[in-house]
């Protein structure tokens, strides 16, 4: 099941980029540079690409490099697909980003010193991956200095037949099931994994690294271009959190139960109706039952207080919207980032329930 | 809890009752010093957790830096200075001559839960009086020598900045990749621990007698008698 991992290494979002306006010291000005950004990859990683572009226009000084979106400094250890999932909403092609080359915000982004902080920020994910998926972090700290080159130059140049031989070392095999290149063929084989496994080699338990980005809108919209756009990083929940996989008997563990392991037990989900979700999977949309939803209002007192009324929107990696019965195990091998974790943006939509208080 | 089979590490409902017994013992037996207080999250009203969720927060305090080459820290209690709210301060003339720096530093501290290494983790910021963050290297300057050179010896595994996990600002974070094993290793190590019936509770002060250390908190001497 090569396939879909080979499409998300392959995977770019095209970016136009303008240098910001205070920083322009030339006449014209100068025009966006346009660069193919791996979504895999990270944004101060195309620095040396962009930066001839406008180094004849800078004012003088020392650069230090920061993106932003509509105002919103992006924060740089975020993959570029994952910046883009989350806060393009109705994707925006080419993506129009403003870089900076002085007055790093300190207060808000922590510093950036080029490719090294970048493979530092990386190595680093993977020792907490492997932390999740192990216990220790021992077979990221113990590869060789040549293997810890050649693996993040397969990431650095998107190479995934390279990163395949050497993250192989690691023995991050991903908690539940393996699947075989016989998926097509309606079976599937699963192998050894890192979990507990019992006799029949069914996945009892294990945790998978997970990175989870929550936004809210009170307000429903059915187009994805009318959702509200998202001016700051406050309004993000970002959950870190491993999924626990308790592998039932003939039981799949599927990607929705992983969302709701991570978010409120009680929300109601539907199906996307709008045109988005039909183009992309070219099926009939899928009725859901709802779980659990509108229950028990009158226990809820008027107030700010937690609602048990979310509605997941949106369920979005790497740039597309899987059903979410599809089991979870498949969702991590093909769609997980280098790092190992799976990143994932999700829209919920709540209701504030305004129910008098008991009299 | 069977400490043979134990790998150091605390659930989150474990880490919350592990706090609320830090903050009721530390206001009990160190009632001079500035409290811890808990600290609720998250502020959306979407994300209702399962379980508590919050941190363990101490801050605007003055710490002490310890600039004696010793293997152990003394175990006297240490008092902390504070600036209270109403702007009082009361500075122990004795205990400032030990530091070698005339400003007076202010450290915020919070202990946030590390879902993925299950354990706590200490993220610390410090600036001078007028609000301005010290950079890295000043830090170093005023953190207990030992830390430093340990510091020096690896700097990017052993203090970091990185964003706080709540408060999407940049914090310095302790790493917690070796804190199960290390606390494994100090409840078998000490048989009063180990035979403890209440361990969960004196699992965080345990683990902040050791991490207070690299930024010089100490840890009120019957705090850890208690055990």
């Amino acid at each position: 099941m090569m396939e879909a991992q080979k499409y998300v290494w392959e995977g770019a979002i095209p970016l136009q980029i303008h240098l910001h306006e205070s920083e322009v010291t030339t006449l014209p000005p100068p025009l966006p540079a346009l660069i193919l950004a791996p979504r895999i990859g990270y944004l101060p990683l195309l620095i040396p690409h962009i930066k001839p572009h406008f180094s004849s226009a800078l004012p003088p000084g020392v650069d230090t490099v920061w993106f932003e979106y509509k105002g919103l400094p992006l924060k740089w250890y975020i993959p570029t697909g994952v910046l883009f999932d989350l806060l393009c909403v109705e994707p925006e092609r080419p993506w129009n980003l403003t870089v900076h080359f002085r007055g790093y915000p300190g207060n808000i982004l922590i510093p950036c010193e080029g490719e090294d902080s970048v493979k530092w920020s990386f190595i680093n994910s993977l020792k907490e991956a492997s932390y999740i998926i192990n216990g220790n972090c021992k077979n990221v700290m113990n590869i060789s200095q040549p293997d810890q080159v050649e693996l993040w130059h397969s990431v650095f140049n998107g190479n995934l037949e390279a990163y395949l031989k050497v993250s192989s070392k690691l023995k991050l095999g991903t908690a539940g099931h393996e699947y075989s290149a016989n998926l097509s063929s309606g079976s599937f084989v699963s192998r050894q994994s890192a979990g507990d496994t019992d006799a029949t080699g069914q996945v009892k338990t294990g945790r998978v690294p997970v990175r989870l980005y929550v936004w809210g809108v009170s307000e429903d919209f059915d187009d994805l271009e009318d959702a509200p756009q998202i001016d700051s990083w406050d309004k993000i929940s970002y959950i870190n959190r491993p999924v626990e996989i308790h592998g039932e008997e003939g039981k799949c563990f599927t990607l929705l139960d992983a969302v709701k392991s991570l978010l409120p037990e009680h929300f109601q989900y539907k199906s996307l109706t709008n045109e988005e979700s039909s183009k992309e999977e070219g099926e009939d949309e899928q009725k859901v039952p709802s779980e659990e939803g509108g229950e028990n209002l009158s226990e809820y007192v008027e107030s700010c207080y937690p609602s048990d009324n979310a509605e997941v929107k949106l369920v979005r990696i790497q740039g597309i919207e899987p059903k979410l019965e599809i089991p979870f195990s498949w969702v991590v091998h093909n769609l997980m980032n280098p790092e190992h974790f799976l990143h994932v943006c999700v829209c919920l939509k709540f209701s504030q329930v305004k129910i008098p208080s008991d009299g | 809890m069977d400490i043979s089979s134990w790998d150091g590490t605390i659930s989150l409902a474990e880490f919350h009752a592990a706090a609320c017994a830090l903050v009721e013992k530390w206001k009990k037996v160190s009632s001079a010093s500035p409290p811890w207080s808990w600290v609720s999250c998250p502020k959306q009203p979407w994300v209702a957790s399962h379980e508590v969720e919050g941190y363990l927060s101490l801050e605007n305090i003055i710490l002490v830096s310890i600039k004696e080459e010793h293997d152990e820290l003394p175990s006297f209690p240490q008092k902390e200075e504070t600036s209270c709210s109403d702007k009082e301060e009361s500075i122990d003339i004795a205990t400032l001559g030990q530091s070698d720096h005339d400003e007076i530093c202010y450290y915020d501290l919070h202990i946030v839960y590390s879902a993925p290494y299950r354990v706590p983790v200490l993220y610390f910021r410090v600036y001078y009086s007028d609000g301005e963050p010290l950079q890295f290297e000043d830090i170093k300057k005023h953190l207990p020598a030992h830390s430093a050179k340990t510091l020096l010896d690896s700097k990017w595994t052993f203090i970091t900045q990185e964003e706080h996990p709540y408060l999407n600002r940049p914090w310095y974070k302790l790493h917690p990749c070796g804190t199960g094993e290390w606390m494994k290793l100090l409840f078998q190590g000490d048989v009063s621990l180990a035979r403890n019936g209440a361990a969960i509770e004196v699992y965080l002060i345990s683990w902040l007698s050791f991490v207070g250390q690299v930024v010089g908190l100490r840890i009120p001497y019957e705090m850890l008698n208690q055990l």
